[in-house]
């Protein structure tokens, strides 16, 4: 099967109904892309599948055939996704294992609402869970990096 | 256990290349229960390493788990270094008893201690290699030491400057200085500012390696299926369906259950799911569990005194009879799960002798003792590699290495390295919960309101019975752990008569520490029993408290600092209701005060929250920020939200989807307010989660009049 992840197009020898979770990390050592629940709940396994936020815990690898994946390691090769600075500015993480699911979701939000409402941010973030309560710091980030980008155009 | 010795370290660190490599003793500040064992380990220490290249590498005596004292404790070396900020690089220690706690005697990260308790030490590293690199300077310069200063990473003389990086191997062969001068705090540069943390940028890659990350050639995925009831036997097992798993290579039996091993998670996941049906377990009378029941019987049982005394003066009985007014109050905490967003797990990999061990965990001596048992070799054979932690809230500490003995024990069985991995379920329902508890407070008042009588009798299992920490914590029958918060509660201290007792009733339920441990249910029933007390007297709440607390300065200021912030005094706005609390723990004083709606559906929800946090002197006040916000997310969870119930003794949640936590649209607004302090320094890690349950709670009856004594907090069902 070929998967089109972050740019490149990898051959990949998986069952189909492998979670494309564990494809990105068992098969394809992108260890970026977390297991958190298992079952869409928290979050914490977000990727972009055609710039859309996705849970791949529970997404057979085979519904993915044709279609980009970007995960963590492919928002920017070195952190400078306006999401990822904002995130570093605003000093979000703690322990940092829910923060890649976090920054997708939050990056596939400001990819398709350049000014998003705090209800826009609420909505978007609802699904990634954080035990370490770095909420507010999320919001905060995600109202500087959507800022930014304005700002940037 | 053998130890590295001084010369060891610096032998090392010479052949390593790697430059200066810190080694030094200083004498144990045991500030908690002394530990016996503590004075016979070996004292040399090593924590910072200064290589040619300029980088300046701490060494991390304790896990990051999200507090941050991946930063903090780098701060500490820095500042008396004067060492340049940027080049700063941060490592997990290993485990070796070099790396002992402070004032507990084992490597360990768990009670909010890491910065107070590393305070002198880390500062001390930094200032000795400071000397030694002054004193390579002044030997190439051949002038004297005291003429040189130091900024920035440069040694200096006039015009002349030396990186650090370029004295790094002279200072290497120097021993290090016997005494040391550390900074007034007036000089400091870096402590006490706000500082952004330094694993964000790994973090915010997805590059930060965690338990869970870890992979290398021949490491094999294990689940393992555990008894379904707390306490079943394996009888028998057939292994066929899960080894027609494609992927699946090995089952194995193991003393918590049977281990599937195989080439990934899925095929693991997929090849224990397959194995269930041939699994025949000897459940026990676990499987009559029952959490109504157990609550129940709690209640039951404290209604009389406890066999055991946490605290006694006069005769509070009489006390009580004679008092003007009595107020009887019961409140109940339920069986709650960490679950730390990274799943448990841990990598083994057994080979010639020794045993490796990558995993995040709270307790690296713990979990090399019970390595080296399990593996039959000795404790210095064990490595551990420590990971960053996914979230740890005491979890990652159990006195049994419960995660990590399982894992080496399929790793053993399996003749192969094995990355045990928990699912979520596992973790939900896998036991080693904040137990269950039950409080009931009568109280007596004088004529005007003033507590003069006071009898509170607490249920709830011991979590530190049967485990090492047993002798040390565990007095005449009384848990410390299980009275915290009471016991030593400012209300109580000036009290005629008092009678404080406990009833330790022994469950199959394995418990544990959960964020803030005791207080987690003795901050919400001492403050919602004030609050109770205040209303009973007429008076209004922070009044009332004031009043009782006069002569606490700390407690005082904080709590007049929250209710400040928060407008008490002023209407709330309307159809909202406030609440307050204040609870010292861990050393630090945090009020609160909670503003809450109910909607239509009688569910509760917090809008805002106002924390003021004495914690003596704050090292990075925006890391004591983000622990308050942190913290109080956390405790709302299980204030509004989780709980775990037993039927016929099986856990009833599996998941997030029914067990809930707190969403970021739930999340309220938070000020923080950390006011600055002498007062000796205390942890910041879990203060804040102990609080806001009675904040909440008082802030409920404020609005509705309903006083709720069961947490999660729900309306409608009295």
């Amino acid at each position: 099967m070929q998967l089109d992840v972050n740019g490149t197009v990898r051959e990949v020898d998986a069952p189909e109904d492998m979670p494309l979770l564990w494809v990105l990390r068992d098969v394809l050592g992108l260890t970026g892309t977390k297991f958190g629940c298992g079952m869409a709940q928290c979050g914490a396994c977000t990727v972009h599948l055609d710039g859309q936020a996705t849970r791949s815990c529970v997404l057979p690898v085979s519904a993915v055939a044709g279609r980009k994946v970007t995960t963590i390691e492919g928002l920017s090769p070195d952190g400078s996704h306006p999401v990822q600075k904002a995130w570093i500015e605003a000093d979000v993480v703690q322990c940092g294992y829910c923060q890649p699911g976090q920054i997708m979701s939050a990056a596939a939000l400001l990819g398709q609402n350049r000014n998003p409402s705090d209800a826009d941010i609420d909505a978007a973030l609802a699904g990634n869970i954080c035990r370490c309560g770095t909420y507010l710091r999320v919001r905060e980030a995600v109202r500087m990096a959507a800022a930014q980008r304005r700002a940037s155009r | 256990m053998t130890a590295l010795t001084r010369r060891q370290l610096l032998r090392r660190s010479l052949l390593s290349g790697a430059g200066l490599f810190v080694a030094f003793h200083i004498p144990r500040k045991v500030r908690a229960a002394p530990d016996p064992a503590a004075k016979q380990l070996p004292d040399p220490n090593a924590f910072v390493r200064v290589a040619p290249d300029d980088s300046v590498t701490v060494l991390l005596a304790h896990s990051e788990m999200g507090q941050g004292i991946w930063t903090g404790l780098a701060m500490l070396i820095a500042e008396e270094l004067d060492c340049d900020w940027s080049k700063i690089r941060v490592e997990h220690a290993p485990a070796a008893p070099v790396y002992a706690h402070p004032a507990f005697g084992m490597q360990m990260t768990g009670g909010s201690t890491s910065t107070w308790s590393e305070f002198d030490r880390y500062r001390t590293a930094g200032a000795l290699a400071r000397t030694m690199l002054v004193r390579a300077a002044a030997a190439r310069w051949k002038t004297d030491a005291k003429k040189l200063r130091t900024q920035n990473g440069f040694v200096i003389r006039g015009k002349d400057r030396l990186s650090y990086g370029q004295l790094a191997v002279a200072a290497q062969g120097l021993l290090p200085p016997k005494t040391v001068e550390l900074k007034d705090r007036k000089q400091w540069k870096l402590l006490g500012k706000r500082v952004r943390r330094l694993d964000s940028p790994e973090k915010v890659m997805g590059k930060a390696q965690f338990g869970m990350d870890v992979q290398f050639e021949g490491l094999r995925t294990a689940l393992v299926a555990r008894s379904p009831v707390f306490g079943g036997k394996l009888r028998s097992f057939d292994p066929g369906a899960a080894k027609s798993i494609a992927g699946v290579e090995q089952v194995v039996q193991i003393p918590t259950g049977v281990a599937v091993i195989a080439r990934n998670f899925w095929s693991a996941k997929r090849g224990r799911d397959a194995l269930d049906q041939g699994l025949s377990w000897d459940l026990g009378p676990g499987a009559t569990l029952d959490t109504a029941a157990i609550l129940q019987d709690y209640r039951d049982r404290a209604t009389s005194n406890g066999p055991a005394i946490a605290q006694q003066k006069g005769d509070a009985e009489a006390a009580l009879a004679r008092a003007s007014k009595r107020v009887v109050a019961e409140y109940d905490v339920p069986y709650l799960a960490h679950a730390p967003m990274e799943p448990l797990n841990c990598a083994v990999k057994i080979e010639g002798g020794r045993c490796e061990i990558w995993t995040g965990t709270q307790f690296q001596t713990m979990d090399q003792m019970s390595a080296a048992k399990i593996v039959g070799i000795p404790p210095e054979s064990v490595s551990i590699h420590t990971q960053f932690l996914g979230g740890g809230f005491g979890r990652r500490a159990t006195p049994t290495s419960d995660f990590v003995s399982e894992a080496v024990h399929v790793a053993k069985a399996a003749g192969v390295p094995v990355k045990t991995v928990w699912t979520r379920e596992d973790d939900i329902q896998g036991g080693y919960y904040r137990p269950l508890f039950v409080h009931r407070i009568e109280a007596g008042l004088d004529g005007k309101g003033v507590p003069v009588a006071w009898k509170h009798t607490i249920v709830g299992q011991s979590i530190l019975s049967g485990t090492p920490f047993e002798q040390f914590m565990v007095k005449s029958g009384v848990d410390a752990t299980s009275v915290e918060g009471v016991t030593d509660s400012p209300y109580l201290e000036a009290l005629p008569a008092k009678l404080i007792t406990l009833h330790s009733p022994k469950q199959p339920v394995t418990v544990l520490w959960w964020r803030s441990v005791g207080n987690t249910h003795t901050a919400f029933a001492m403050e919602s029993m004030i609050d109770e007390l205040a209303h009973a007297s007429g008076r209004d709440p922070l009044d009332y408290r004031a009043s009782l607390l006069r002569d606490k300065p700390r407690h005082l200021r904080a709590l007049q600092t929250a209710a400040g912030m928060a407008g008490w005094g002023k209407a709330a706005p309307a159809g909202r209701g406030r609440g307050l609390a204040v609870h010292e723990s861990f050393g630090s004083i945090v009020a609160q005060v909670a503003e809450v709606s109910v909607d239509e559906d009688k569910e509760i929800h917090v809008h805002k929250v106002a924390c003021a946090v004495d914690c003596g002197m704050a090292i990075n006040p925006l890391g004591v920020e983000a622990q308050m916000q942190g913290a109080i997310a956390f405790g709302l969870s299980a204030v509004l939200l989780s709980e775990l119930t037993l039927k016929e003794g099986r856990v009833e949640q599996s998941n997030f989807h029914d067990y809930r936590v707190l969403r970021l649209p739930d999340m309220p607004e938070v000020s923080v307010r950390v006011l600055s302090s002498d007062a000796k320094m205390g942890g910041i890690g879990e203060p804040a989660a102990a609080p806001i349950s009675a904040a909440v709670a008082n802030a409920v009856y404020a609005l509705t009049g309903q006083r709720l004594r069961s947490l999660p907090l729900r309306l409608g069902i009295a």
